[in-house]
């Protein structure tokens, strides 16, 4: 068994590195072929003097090559601008789709190859690393060691793949052109769901995500498959990636319907209002039309429902993608989320801005979709308002901060210190909801097990020692405070709103009025 | 404004102190040499297996004790003069007090064994034990401990985590069979085996033997038999810290003598914690218990006492609680090793031998005495109630779903345990009758 795990972790790390590997290996040769099928035949005249220079070289990485193409483009819109030749400048993007189609080597030859070396070895050593703890050692919680690793508590191994990751976001947003190589890598399985597609560092993303999720879900069932809790709501999560997020959207694009991620929902999906967004619903046909009004049910009716009954959490570690990935590739680094009472401050701030900003945001866009003007109040809407959100909070903090900090600051960062929709949801939760975290009597310990993984970082313990339910509007229900609690004092509970913001009970003494239950008497 | 001085900054004293400022103005402070700060000492055993670091112990942030005018002093109390109301500390300070609160807990009981004093030979209690045990313990393959308490379940729990192998010595012919009933302790011992720890009940130490360096090599017990190890965990038990005590005028006998107002026998001296004996019975309790809840309990009421109205310590229906490994247990009322006279049990266990709950009533009354749960979670708040309320068996066994303190979706076994009571209990009383 130990053998086992051991070969596992060689397999995986064998298709981990061969993937970043894959970074490296290719070469790009533009040709004039290439140029001509990919740039449109009013750009060639403009673009081909230039662009000839290029042509039959060969770079040995994409680095070189994009840089290269893009300086030609460049160089070219600068020349019109000093001419003033204002309708000639290109904003086409051609630096990907000549990048991808100047690939050569390896990555190209033998794409399908590739794929499963790196994804079917990368699952098999995954599963052959994760599922033998089941046999290993008794079910129960197993945290044994997380503060001494170098991966799950900011050792080098930690601060390695968030640099990792963090690389990986910046790239993935807004240099796509030089991972192409992975991009070409997931091409088999684009053209499989649907062959007309082009896969795009999206596709890579999104196949990405629900990898991770899967098999980081995997994890998570084995780790605590003593809870039927975790177990369930672990699969929610990989369902809701692998169906709704990954598998729906894109064979609806194969129907010819709109691309939709049916749980995705408003403010968290910012664009939904835009007006390319809008115009790509209702000019969708019935189906179009039923996303529209799906999309608007669910944050207007859904979300006030829902939370009342089950508190946020049917959302936040259920149903969300952000959410899924988080509660199962990032399950690891959960405990390094900050307790502090400054922390909860900076998260009451923060959060709320991103909120108030959502919805500025949405208000203007919105306003210019039905008036049909561009600005608002003299102010050009995109370059203030929707430009700086999607850069701002969509690109960086949600992913590259939200994701690329797992390993530095906890699994939550986006969804505690960003998330508008997480906001809104816990506006729900505190005020209008039945659902709360109990405390049992007077047996807490004081020991810190819930607080140390709360991935939220509520001081969970702060409330159980002094017999208080939790009631925090960044409570997203994971339900792990519980699970790890030795003591059986935490549980999430919902029952009747009467009595909910109780105050704190201790049993144990006769005769003693505790001064927070005097003033209530 | 009175100045109030307590020794000890563990779960009582750091609550006397929090109730003190809660109710008053009065000028507060806790003196302890082991830490700065408070910290949560049950959970010591997860610091070494890495659950958690120290700072993730600390129940209260670093900033709290400042703003709620606590003053915290790290240093040790060497003496304690009652008759000029001072108290001297290890580097030849003194200091004032209006009122003393001694809260110093306990420490780890050894029995005067040979080679209990070797280095690589500790107990577990205080953070300075954990950093003695973090030493000791590098590079050791294999650890006898010697007590089969808690805290020796603890340690096993701890080692194992470091894949250091434990051989356990338990007296007794299970583990902790002077709390648990029988089955209860026979379902644990199973469950440490599983768990890979060497049990050995019956089992007894002689002695402990030294290599050349002075470092532990191995134990003998009364059976003769020699476990070479590098590492003993003496886990016998705790008892009252109070060795400062002894040349002071303050009444002491293995604990320090207090009254039912946690009063000791000098007039502005209160006593609470591990390290109180108290002089007067209270039933199903012992003289000295050396629980969390109960520091909790009483240093809730010594600040009652002090700032408010004069109050007893009078704890309500006994509850405790604890984990052996993967398994929990609570305990609500009284429960004893070995059934009275007058009392009657039903002990229902599930298959998988991870899961027991064991009842206790009155024969006669049908009074509903105690319960030993494992592996299921109930909750406090009814159990106390229903303890209060004086509730039949019967009635605890139909209610019992409405105590249950599991999360969602686990499996419910309030239906199996009653047909189960209904087959043994029940059935046996008809054919009497």
């Amino acid at each position: 068994m130990r053998s086992l795990r051991s070969i596992g972790l060689f397999l995986f790390l064998f298709s981990f590195f061969l993937f970043l590997g894959l970074f490296f290996m290719s070469e790009y040769t533009l040709t004039e072929e290439i140029f001509k099928s990919k740039v449109k035949v009013e750009h060639q005249e403009s673009l081909q003097p230039a662009m000839a220079e290029l042509f039959d070289q060969t770079y040995n990485t994409s680095y070189a090559f994009v840089n290269a193409v893009s300086g030609v483009i460049d160089q070219v819109n600068a020349e019109f601008r000093q001419a003033q030749q204002w309708d000639k400048v290109i904003y086409d993007d051609y630096v990907a789709s000549l990048t991808k189609a100047s690939t050569t080597g390896m990555v190209v030859d033998h794409t399908t190859l590739l794929f499963f070396l790196v994804f079917g070895i990368g699952l098999i050593g995954a599963l052959l690393f994760i599922l033998p703890k089941a046999k290993l050692e008794p079910a129960g919680i197993k945290n044994n060691g997380i503060f001494h690793d170098a991966l799950n508590s900011r050792g080098w191994i930690g601060i390695l793949i968030g640099t990792v990751l963090i690389g990986f976001y910046i790239m993935i947003y807004f240099y796509d052109a030089y991972i192409m190589n992975w991009i070409i890598l997931v091409a088999p399985l684009k053209h499989w769901i649907y062959p007309q597609g082009e896969s795009s560092q999206w596709f890579l993303y999104g196949f990405l995500y629900t990898f991770a999720v899967l098999v980081m879900g995997g994890r998570m069932i084995v780790k605590y498959r003593h809870s039927k809790y975790q177990i369930f709501r672990t699969i929610s999560v990989m369902f809701f990636q692998l169906a709704f997020a990954f598998l729906i959207p894109e064979i609806m694009v194969r129907l010819n319907q709109p691309y939709f991620d049916f749980k995705n929902m408003w403010p968290l999906d910012y664009d939904f209002f835009d007006a390319w967004h809008i115009n790509m619903l209702t000019s969708g046909g019935g189906l179009g039309i039923f996303m529209f009004a799906w999309g608007i049910t669910l944050f207007v009716v859904g979300v006030p429902v829902f939370v009342y009954f089950f508190g946020k959490r049917w959302y936040c570690s259920w149903v969300c993608g952000c959410g899924g990935l988080a509660e199962t590739a990032g399950d690891p680094f959960r405990h390094l989320s900050d307790k502090s009472v400054k922390a909860w401050k900076v998260e009451r701030w923060l959060i709320h801005a991103v909120l108030v900003f959502a919805v500025i945001m949405t208000v203007g866009v919105l306003y210019n979709f039905i008036t049909g003007t561009s600005t608002i109040f003299g102010l050009d809407t995109y370059t203030y308002l929707r430009k700086p959100y999607g850069f701002m909070i969509g690109s960086i903090f949600s992913g590259v901060v939200g994701t690329g900090f797992y390993p530095l600051m906890g699994n939550r960062v986006w969804c505690r210190f960003g998330c508008p929709l997480a906001a809104y949801l816990g506006f729900i939760q505190r005020f209008k909801s039945r659902f709360r975290i109990t405390t049992n009597g007077g047996q807490c310990i004081s020991c810190g097990n819930c607080s140390t993984y709360c991935e939220m970082g509520i001081d969970v313990r702060w409330y159980a020692q002094r017999g208080q339910n939790i009631i925090r509007s960044s409570c997203v229900g994971c339900g792990v405070c519980s699970s790890v609690c030795p003591r059986g004092v935490l549980n999430l509970e919902v029952k009747d709103e009467k009595g909910r913001f109780g105050q704190p009970v201790l049993l144990g003494n006769n005769h003693i009025s505790l001064p927070e239950i005097k003033a209530v008497n | 404004m009175k100045n109030i001085v307590i020794i000890g900054n563990g779960i009582a004293g750091i609550t006397a102190a929090r109730h003190i400022r809660k109710r008053s103005d009065h000028h507060i402070t806790v003196i302890s040499s082991e830490t700065e700060h408070f910290f949560s000492r049950t959970a010591l055993m997860y610091i070494y297996m890495g659950h958690m670091n120290f700072e993730n112990t600390k129940p209260y942030e670093d900033w709290f004790w400042k703003k709620n005018r606590i003053e915290l002093l790290k240093a040790h109390v060497e003496h304690v003069k009652t008759t000029d109301k001072t108290i001297t500390l290890s580097t030849g300070a003194t200091l004032g007090y209006d009122i003393l609160i001694i809260a110093t807990g306990s420490k780890s009981n050894k029995f005067g064994w040979s080679g209990q004093d070797l280095k690589g030979v500790q107990g577990l209690y205080s953070f300075q034990d954990l950093e003695e045990m973090e030493a000791n313990t590098k590079d050791v393959k294999r650890a006898v401990i010697v007590g089969g308490g808690l805290i020796g379940v603890e340690m096993a729990e701890m080692l194992l985590s470091r894949k250091i192998e434990v051989t356990f010595l338990v007296r007794e012919n299970s583990f902790w069979s002077n709390v648990l009933p029988r089955q209860e302790a026979e379902l644990i011992s199973k469950h440490l085996q599983v768990h890979h720890v060497d049990l050995k009940t019956s089992a007894e130490l002689e002695k402990i033997l030294p290599d050349d360096n002075g470092k532990v090599k191995g134990v003998i017990t009364k059976n003769g038999e020699q476990i070479d190890c590098q590492f003993v965990g003496l886990t016998v038990g705790v008892s009252p810290n109070i060795d400062f005590l002894k040349d002071s005028d303050i009444e002491i006998k293995r604990g320090v003598l207090v009254n039912e107002f946690l009063e000791t026998n000098i007039p502005d001296v209160y006593a609470i914690g591990d390290c109180v004996e108290r002089t007067y019975e209270l039933p199903g309790r012992r003289n000295i218990e050396q629980v969390w809840y109960t520091g909790r309990m009483m240093g809730e009421v010594v600040a009652q006492s002090i700032c408010d109205t004069k109050t007893k310590y009078e704890p309500g229906p006994w509850f405790n609680s604890a984990k052996f490994f993967d398994i929990e247990y609570q305990t609500y009322g009284n429960v004893g090793n070995e059934l009275k006279p007058n009392e009657e049990e039903f002990y229902w266990e599930h298959q998988g031998g991870k899961k027991a709950i064991h009842f206790v009533w009155d024969k006669n009354s049908k009074q509903f005495l105690g319960v030993n749960v494992f592996g299921i979670r109930l909750r406090h708040e009814k159990f106390d109630a229903w303890l209060r309320e004086k509730r039949s068996i019967e009635f605890v066994l139909h209610n019992l779903s409405s105590a249950n303190f599991d999360p969602e979706f686990f499996d419910r076994y309030e239906n199996e345990i009653v047909s189960d009571f209904e087959k043994k209990v029940l059935a046996i009383k008809s054919a009497v009758v």
